[in-house]
């Protein structure tokens, strides 16, 4: 599993982007009064990197996504993908939320060739689409509505719909919060491969400190509101990691303790 | 324990299914048939039974109609298993049969036979009949002009209010500028505005074309904009990190978003522009349903009045079995649609 992961990571060398926070800060006005969110984070993502960032609930991890997204811009600080400056949504960074939010008229297959369809290349490029069905496990609920998938299957059209743009930053928010704990184990390991697979930047939030160990090659911790950086854990394991691996168990010791949640361990 | 004395139940029980006199099954089958076919054949002899006390002329052949029907009822519904789909919707239909049979010889009775009902206002059903094979060209000119006008009007109606909808729903500035005005004259009816029409336009039938446009436009408008307002932003946030164009944003994401509750404003506007329609038939158009009847009623001609009523009763039913159709067939992503 790994040299076969190391094996494609020589493949496809540049098939992430770097990312580069520079002390981004951000604020929300709601009724008038200044909300501070971010203040003065700054990331450096190395290319191909999985990156978790985890922090308590409501702390504006979201909010970073959003603004790496290009959904929003940032009050005061830089993001740059690759050296160029990021000011609006691209679909080289990808989002996944963590609701589907699959177009309820659009049958499985038409959703995941959104993109496709919105960059006006979906006529030459519709192999892609059946591609990225195959990856996810999926081509036989092509025609089938959103309606008619279950929560794991919906959100594994969502993960289709963003690896069909082939990608150089998936920013995933939380996309595996609502699934049963079974589904998340099995979709947990379907990220990494894919991710081992096609070599994207990858940056997850989420507030599960387990997940974020089994996952990512680097976890940054956040504070409270305003979200500032309070740790950043490399994480050098190999992949499959295990859940009971007494070195990552230390680890998450460690990043609770930094939630400020030891007292409960 | 409980899996055996449920089956020993069952065992007891069988003989006393299989024992059901055949009988019993078949008129269970077939016996809603029969007396439907009775009830039919009830029509026909009131028919044909005792003396019209006025003059109509097609008495006679409305009892044999009438008895034809109920050897349709009766051969259909007793042999619907061999006559396949059709069979099994006649049986279906078959209580109703029975109750509509009842009334046409309520009906006939109380009209035609003894006037338990005052005549000229009460007329029988032969005398329905008689408008439909008598009358028959005048009412079909109407019915055509009833459904050119009301198309024409309605099309038009439904093009400008969803443009507008979708407009407001979307711009800022268009909303600034045409919800006030929507605000001020939508909730007017549009029959208000018929004395005004019918001297600024150059016709009648391009006043009420106008009418019923607006009787339609203004149901349309607000919920096209309502449904585009309320479509959710994370479809927006989906579609531009997936690198969506504002065109792919309108035409792709806020109009099919906002589909459902188009087609609630299409079904409020066809409703509304019917009243128009009849209104404007009634007052300034001489053509069409709504002039029929106000004709008929001029010359005291009661029967004509409901021979045109039934007809625009299947014709407006008939228009939104038509949109819930169009409904079903866009919308057949959504589930639990309302069976029409």
């Amino acid at each position: 599993m790994v040299t076969a992961a190391l094996a494609e990571a020589v493949t496809h060398p540049a098939a992430g982007a770097a990312l580069d926070i520079e002390q981004v800060s951000h604020a929300f006005d709601i009724d008038g009064t200044e909300l501070p969110v971010l203040s003065d984070v700054s990331i450096s993502v190395e290319p191909g990197e999985f990156v978790a960032l985890l922090g308590p609930s409501g702390c504006g991890k979201s909010t970073l996504l959003r603004l790496v997204a290009g959904l929003d811009k940032p009050r005061a600080g830089r993001l740059r993908e690759d050296e160029s400056r990021i000011r609006s949504p691209h679909p080289s960074r990808v989002v996944v939320f963590q609701d589907p939010t699959l177009f309820p008229w659009r049958s499985v297959w038409d959703n995941v060739a959104l993109g496709l369809e919105a960059q006006g290349i979906l006529k030459s490029q519709r192999h892609r689409v059946d591609d990225a069905l195959d990856l996810v496990g999926l081509a036989s609920f092509r025609n089938a509505y959103p309606h008619q998938l279950s929560g794991g299957m919906a959100q594994r059209v969502a993960l289709a719909r963003a690896l069909v743009n082939d990608p150089k930053i998936l920013i995933l928010d939380e996309p595996l919060g609502k699934l049963d704990s079974l589904t998340r184990i099995t979709m947990q390991a379907e990220l990494v491969s894919l991710w081992q697979r096609k070599g994207f930047t990858t940056l997850l939030v989420t507030h599960d400190a387990e997940e974020a160990l089994v996952l990512a090659n680097r976890v940054i911790v956040f504070s409270d509101r305003p979200a500032r950086v309070k740790a950043d854990i490399r994480v050098d394991r190999p992949y499959p990691r295990h859940r009971g691996d007494p070195y990552l168990a230390d680890l998450r010791r460690q990043i609770l303790g930094l939630l400020g949640l030891d007292a409960t361990w | 324990m409980s899996t055996y004395s449920l089956s020993d139940g069952l065992a007891s029980g069988a003989p006393r299914l299989s024992r059901t006199p055949l009988l019993a099954n078949w008129a269970r089958e077939s016996g809603v048939g029969v007396l439907a076919s009775i009830a039919w054949i009830a029509f026909g002899l009131s028919c044909l039974w005792w003396e019209d006390v006025g003059d109509w002329s097609r008495t006679h052949s409305l009892g044999i109609a009438a008895f034809v029907i109920a050897a349709i009822a009766l051969f259909g519904t007793v042999g619907a298993d061999y006559l396949g789909s059709a069979g099994r919707a006649l049986r279906k239909r078959a209580p109703w049969l029975v109750a509509l049979g009842a009334f046409l010889t309520l009906w006939e009775v109380a009209t035609a036979k003894f006037a338990w009902l005052p005549l000229p206002f009460f007329p029988p059903p032969q005398s329905i009949i008689e408008v439909y094979t008598d009358d028959l060209p005048k009412l079909l000119d109407s019915v055509f002009a009833s459904v050119k006008l009301q198309l024409g009007g309605y099309l038009i109606g439904v093009t400008v209010g969803f443009l507008t909808g979708v407009s407001i729903g979307w711009s800022r500035a268009v909303g600034y500028w045409v919800h006030p005005v929507l605000r001020f004259i939508g909730p007017l009816p549009a029959t208000a505005w018929l004395p005004i029409a019918f001297f600024t336009f150059p016709s009648s039938w391009s006043a009420s074309t106008f009418l019923i446009a607006l009787a339609t436009g203004f149901p349309v408008t607000v919920l096209t904009w309502s449904g585009v307002a309320s479509v959710s932003n994370a479809y927006y946030d989906v579609a531009r990190t997936l690198g969506a164009k504002p065109s792919f944003l309108v035409l792709k994401v806020a109009i099919p978003a906002a589909l459902p509750h188009v087609f609630v404003g299409l079904f409020m506007g066809l409703g509304s522009s019917f009243a128009v329609l009849v209104v404007a038939e009634m007052i300034g158009v001489k053509a069409g349903l709504g002039w029929y009847l106000q004709w008929a009623q001029g010359w005291a001609a009661y029967a004509n009045m409901y021979a045109a009523l039934i007809v625009m009763s299947l014709l407006c039913s008939g228009a939104i079995t038509l949109l819930f159709a169009i409904r079903d067939r866009l919308l057949v992503w959504q589930k639990g649609t309302v069976k029409w």
